[in-house]
């Protein structure tokens, strides 16, 4: 691999536009650094080499006209669940097996619009159902980062070959879903830089489905400022998306590297969770101390209903996966099982089409949404949302900013929590709440542990204040001076 | 108890009936619900269907704002009240022609609430009818089961088109009724032009909420409130005539009552009528029914109007059928009968407006009422289908008016307009069936067949009405065109003084 793809987003476009490299070569690189890798990383689902060669020779057209658009000719990842017309799209699910849309999800239209190349489609959890990675059909993506003794890691989940993509130096930015964590968690393990805007700044439109109220599209980047371009690239009001926000999208590149002196920080007091690693709250002072040298005033909060987030959670998100995985039926795409009757077509599809761990969620949320028990379990939990949500506007009128912890560990060897759905749901404890709030949310490498792994910390804002988010990202990346990268294996 | 208590006797006693109805109207709309596919009927299949319609992964809805401000004004013409918080929620269930898995309805929080509709009988006595709520939702496609032995096809061009569900209070007590309230509802929803009404297309289908009980029972019921002082019930499903929901009643009920009187008990349970032999039968029970894991759509925001946009809507309603009625007695001098029926179908009173704009309205409803409905029954034709067009009939009317023709001649011209077509004014003029006014050519004649028939003439003075074979006379010595009244007038002064 050459150093050209060791480089920023920001400082790739930057040679594109100044005309230093064409984005054929720049596609060429990326394509033959991905194929090299899967067989050591299988991050990747699928490859479409003639449409990325055409996007970068459109790409290169425009360059050489000067008409560059944000991310001109820049090769980016788009996780299984988004919708790439003509490449297969199977949310890393046997059931969608074959499946290749006949359109674009309006978040990947965006980010070629904006001028980025397809470069591939990156491994997922199964429909975004995991923590590790381990549920795609594919088989558990491994994460550049190995463990002390050799040992194979997880790069996190759901969205996990997008953050192994990124951190592994294949592409300049991916997309992921961000649904109780799946972007910021799989950051914080691979050392990446990975954001969830406000709920409904980017369209879900054309992106499968999982749980419907918590899905937020947001991108993977290796800086908080690539990160900002990728989130300006993909975002937007889409009237094909009833939950799209009308609203204008601010610049956040400019938000980055702004001052961030007389900004107050909340530090919640309950995510200082039972068995966490001392390294995690050792990163997360860490933080706090950066912050507070950077002119930021530290206060502590509360938000009570914290502890009650991850069952409600795994409450709401069931619930509306059972209902949104409905259509995956035989009937009319993907994977299809005869029966001796209709029944019998059904369960032998979704059967054999679904994993384990999404038949699971499906059954959870099958129940909790049935007659008899629907109020004590989906109403309660949607009450609990309400508690949540409320926990964060009492905080902000106090704060700008909070600041936690990513995740409750550094990514953690392959096959050590996939007999435990509740330790692996664990995994989401600091992240869910800002999905069950709809409030921005991002993770910022910020150190190393002891045994050399990356570990993130997670800064999250008010609802449309994606720009104070960067702006405190950008500083604790100032501060971090986090450089590391995995050593080569792949 | 009225006059119009149905009873039906049983072995132990006198029954009567209790009947809800839920009826499926679809949406007057170029698009669906929440796609932007075409709706038109007779489409090839699943030549209507969009990415949303057919469930295509990450596909999601996006609400028709003129299916919403057509269900408010459905809502206004059924008095009811509009919520201006509705929400949509999803219906899950399992079946090829549900391509989403689930229908989005609005299960909890309805856009339309409680109104209620005046409704007639045959006999012309008007009775009320409670809304409960109306609500919109998603249409299912189409399984075709018999075009193959083992295989079903799926249409998906009804696929996600919009439907309101509206929803009676259980104030129907007799076939005749239940027929009458959907008959009545589909006036409104066609006034409204919110719903073509067309049950044949399946524009509009009822499932049909039958229950038997005691005499005295209901009227309990309507003290309380209480369900329970009524009979267990049936839904039978999908009744697309009016026909077949009186004769599904009348065959449901006894069937009730048989069961109930020989000691058993009604189950709940989902029925189907089967038109060909007249029957229900079992479609699921109770225990069978689906759990529809009802949950409001994450997809959707609430509904939410604003008052400003309601009241405009109220402001621009057209006239409905009761104020139409009403306006045709008190402006124009109908008759409540004659009102009543030209007001009953918006294509009859809009024929019948056509007809009467500008002339005398008693005689134009005569013309609508008598001749035209008279002869298009006759021929089975809808008024839409009339060869004599509300313009030719209404220029028609007018000649009549004017004294240009005689009722009788104008019978003549309408045969003529019926089987050939043509201008009422250029056929009379053509075919030289003017009325002879001039007094002094209807006075030779009568003055030709007094000095003929002398003996005649005298007997008048005795007998008044033996005029009436002088009238007769002249009329066919001058071919029908003799006007009556100036015949008449003049008979007299010769007769009589």
């Amino acid at each position: 691999m050459s150093d050209l793809l060791k480089l920023s987003l920001d400082e790739i476009t930057t040679k594109l536009k100044a005309k230093e490299i064409s984005a054929t070569e720049v596609a060429k690189e990326a394509l033959s650094a991905c194929q090299a890798a899967q067989s050591a990383l299988n991050a990747f689902t699928a490859f479409d080499e003639d449409k990325t060669l055409a996007m970068a020779a459109a790409s290169d057209e425009k360059l050489a006209k000067g008409e560059g658009s944000l991310i001109e000719g820049a090769p980016i990842a788009i996780k299984d669940l988004f919708a790439v017309e003509g490449v297969s799209t199977t949310a890393s699910s046997h059931i969608l097996d074959g499946f290749k849309p006949t359109y674009e999800s309006s978040v990947s239209a965006k980010l070629w619009d904006n001028g980025g190349v397809f470069l591939c489609k990156t491994s997922m959890d199964e429909f975004a159902m995991g923590s590790s990675n381990e549920t795609a059909f594919t088989g558990p993506v491994n994460n550049p980062w190995k463990g002390a003794n050799g040992e194979m890691l997880t790069p996190g989940g759901s969205s996990g070959g997008s953050a192994a993509a990124v951190a592994a130096d294949l592409c300049y930015g991916a997309t992921g879903t961000d649904t109780g964590g799946s972007i910021r968690q799989p950051a914080a393990f691979t050392g990446t830089v990975g954001v969830k805007a406000t709920y409904g700044r980017t369209s879900r439109w054309g992106t499968i489905a999982f749980a419907s109220s918590l899905d937020h599209p947001g991108p993977f980047a290796k800086t908080v400022k690539d990160s900002a371009i990728l989130l300006q690239a993909m975002s937007g009001h889409d009237p094909k998306d009833s939950t799209s926000l009308p609203q204008d999208v601010p610049d956040f590149v400019a938000a980055v590297g702004q001052s961030v002196k007389g900004l107050k920080i909340g530090v919640p007091k309950e995510y200082r969770v039972d068995g966490m690693p001392a390294e995690i709250e050792e990163a997360w002072q860490k933080g706090i101390d950066w912050l507070k040298a950077a002119g930021c005033e530290i206060v502590d909060i509360t938000l009570p209903h914290t502890k009650y987030a991850l069952p409600a959670y795994y409450i709401v998100a069931p619930a509306e996966a059972s209902s949104n995985l409905a259509r995956y039926d035989g009937m009319r795409y993907g994977l299809r099982e005869d029966g001796e009757d209709l029944t019998a077509v059904y369960e032998n599809t979704r059967a054999a089409g679904f994993g384990h761990e999404v038949q699971r969620r499906i059954m959870i949320g099958t129940y909790v949404l049935s007659a008899g028990y629907y109020d004590a379990y989906y109403l309660r939990a949607q009450k609990v949302r309400t508690r949540i949500l409320q926990d964060f506007d009492q905080a902000f009128e106090k704060v700008d900013a909070i600041l936690t912890p990513s995740a409750p560990s550094a990514a953690f060897a392959l096959g050590s929590k996939s007999d435990d759905p509740i330790a692996m749901y664990l995994n989401d404890v600091f992240t869910v709440t800002a999905n069950l709030a709809g409030v921005p949310a991002m993770s910022v490498p910020a150190g190393l542990d002891k045994d050399g792994l990356p570990l993130g910390l997670q800064i999250i804002t008010r609802a449309l204040d994606e720009e104070t988010m960067f702006k405190v990202g950008a500083a604790v990346e100032d501060a971090a001076g986090f450089t590391a990268k995995p050593q080569k294996w792949w | 108890m009225s006059d119009h208590t149905y009873r039906i006797a049983g072995a132990t006693g006198d029954w009567e009936i209790v009947m809800g109805l839920e009826v499926h109207a679809q949406v007057v709309s170029n698009a669906k619900l929440f796609s932007g596919a075409a709706t038109a009927f007779g489409a090839a299949p699943n030549s209507q269907v969009s990415l949303v319609d057919a469930a295509m992964p990450g596909m999601l809805p996006v609400i028709n704002q003129h299916v919403v401000e057509q269900a408010v004004k459905t809502g206004l013409g059924l008095n009811a009240q509009i919520n201006n918080w509705s929400r949509f929620d999803r219906k899950n269930y399992f079946y090829p022609d549900l391509p989403q898995g689930y229908q989005i309805s609005q299960f909890q929080y309805p856009i339309v609430g409680e109104g209620e509709i005046e409704c007639e009988r045959d006999d012309g006595s008007r009775f009320t009818v409670g809304i409960e709520r109306l609500h919109l939702e998603q249409d299912a496609g189409k399984s075709i089961h018999d075009l193959d032995p083992s295989h079903t096809y799926v249409d998906l061009n009804r696929s996600g088109v919009a439907l309101m569900e509206i929803v009676s209070r259980p104030h129907i007590r007799t076939p005749e009724e239940a027929s009458a309230y959907v008959s009545k509802l589909r006036t409104i929803l066609r006034y409204l032009g919110t719903c073509g009404g067309d049950m044949e297309k399946g524009q509009l289908r009822a499932d049909v909420n039958v229950s038997v009980c005691r005499p005295g029972q209901y009227e309990k019921f309507r003290e309380t409130g209480d369900f329970s002082h009524l009979g267990t019930r049936c839904e039978i499903k999908n009744v697309n005539s009016l026909r077949f929901i009186r004769q599904a009643i009348e065959f449901e009920a006894k069937r009730q009552i048989d069961i109930i009187e020989e000691g058993g008990t009604i189950d709940q349970e989902t029925r189907l009528f089967d038109a060909n032999t007249g029957v229900t039968r079992s479609m699921r029970s109770k225990e069978e029914a689906h759990d529809y894991r009802y949950f409001p759509d994450p997809d959707l925001l609430p509904l939410e109007l604003q008052q400003d946009w309601v009241d405009q809507i109220r402001v621009n309603l057209p006239e409905l059928p009761d104020q139409k009625r009403e306006r045709f007695m008190s402006d124009m001098g109908l008759s409540e009968y004659d009102a009543g029926v030209l007001a009953a179908d918006k294509d009859r009173a809009d024929y019948f407006e056509t007809v009467a704009e500008g002339r005398d309205p008693k005689l134009a409803s005569n013309w609508v009422n008598n001749e035209l409905f008279g002869r298009l029954n006759k021929e089975g034709l809808g008024i839409t289908d009339s060869p004599v067009s509300a313009d030719q009939l209404g220029k028609l009317v007018a000649l009549i008016k004017d004294g240009t023709i005689s009722g009788k001649i104008a019978k003549d011209v309408f045969e003529i307009l019926w089987s050939e077509g043509g201008d009422p004014a250029q056929i009379v003029e053509d075919r030289g069936l003017k009325q002879v006014t001039d007094t002094g050519a209807i006075e030779a004649v009568i003055d030709e067949l007094i000095a003929n028939n002398p003996d005649q003439a005298a007997q008048v003075k005795d007998k008044p009405k033996t005029m009436g074979w002088f009238v007769g006379q002249v009329m066919k010595a001058m071919q029908g065109k003799a006007n009556p009244q100036a015949v008449n007038e003049i008979l007299k002064k010769k007769l009589l003084d």
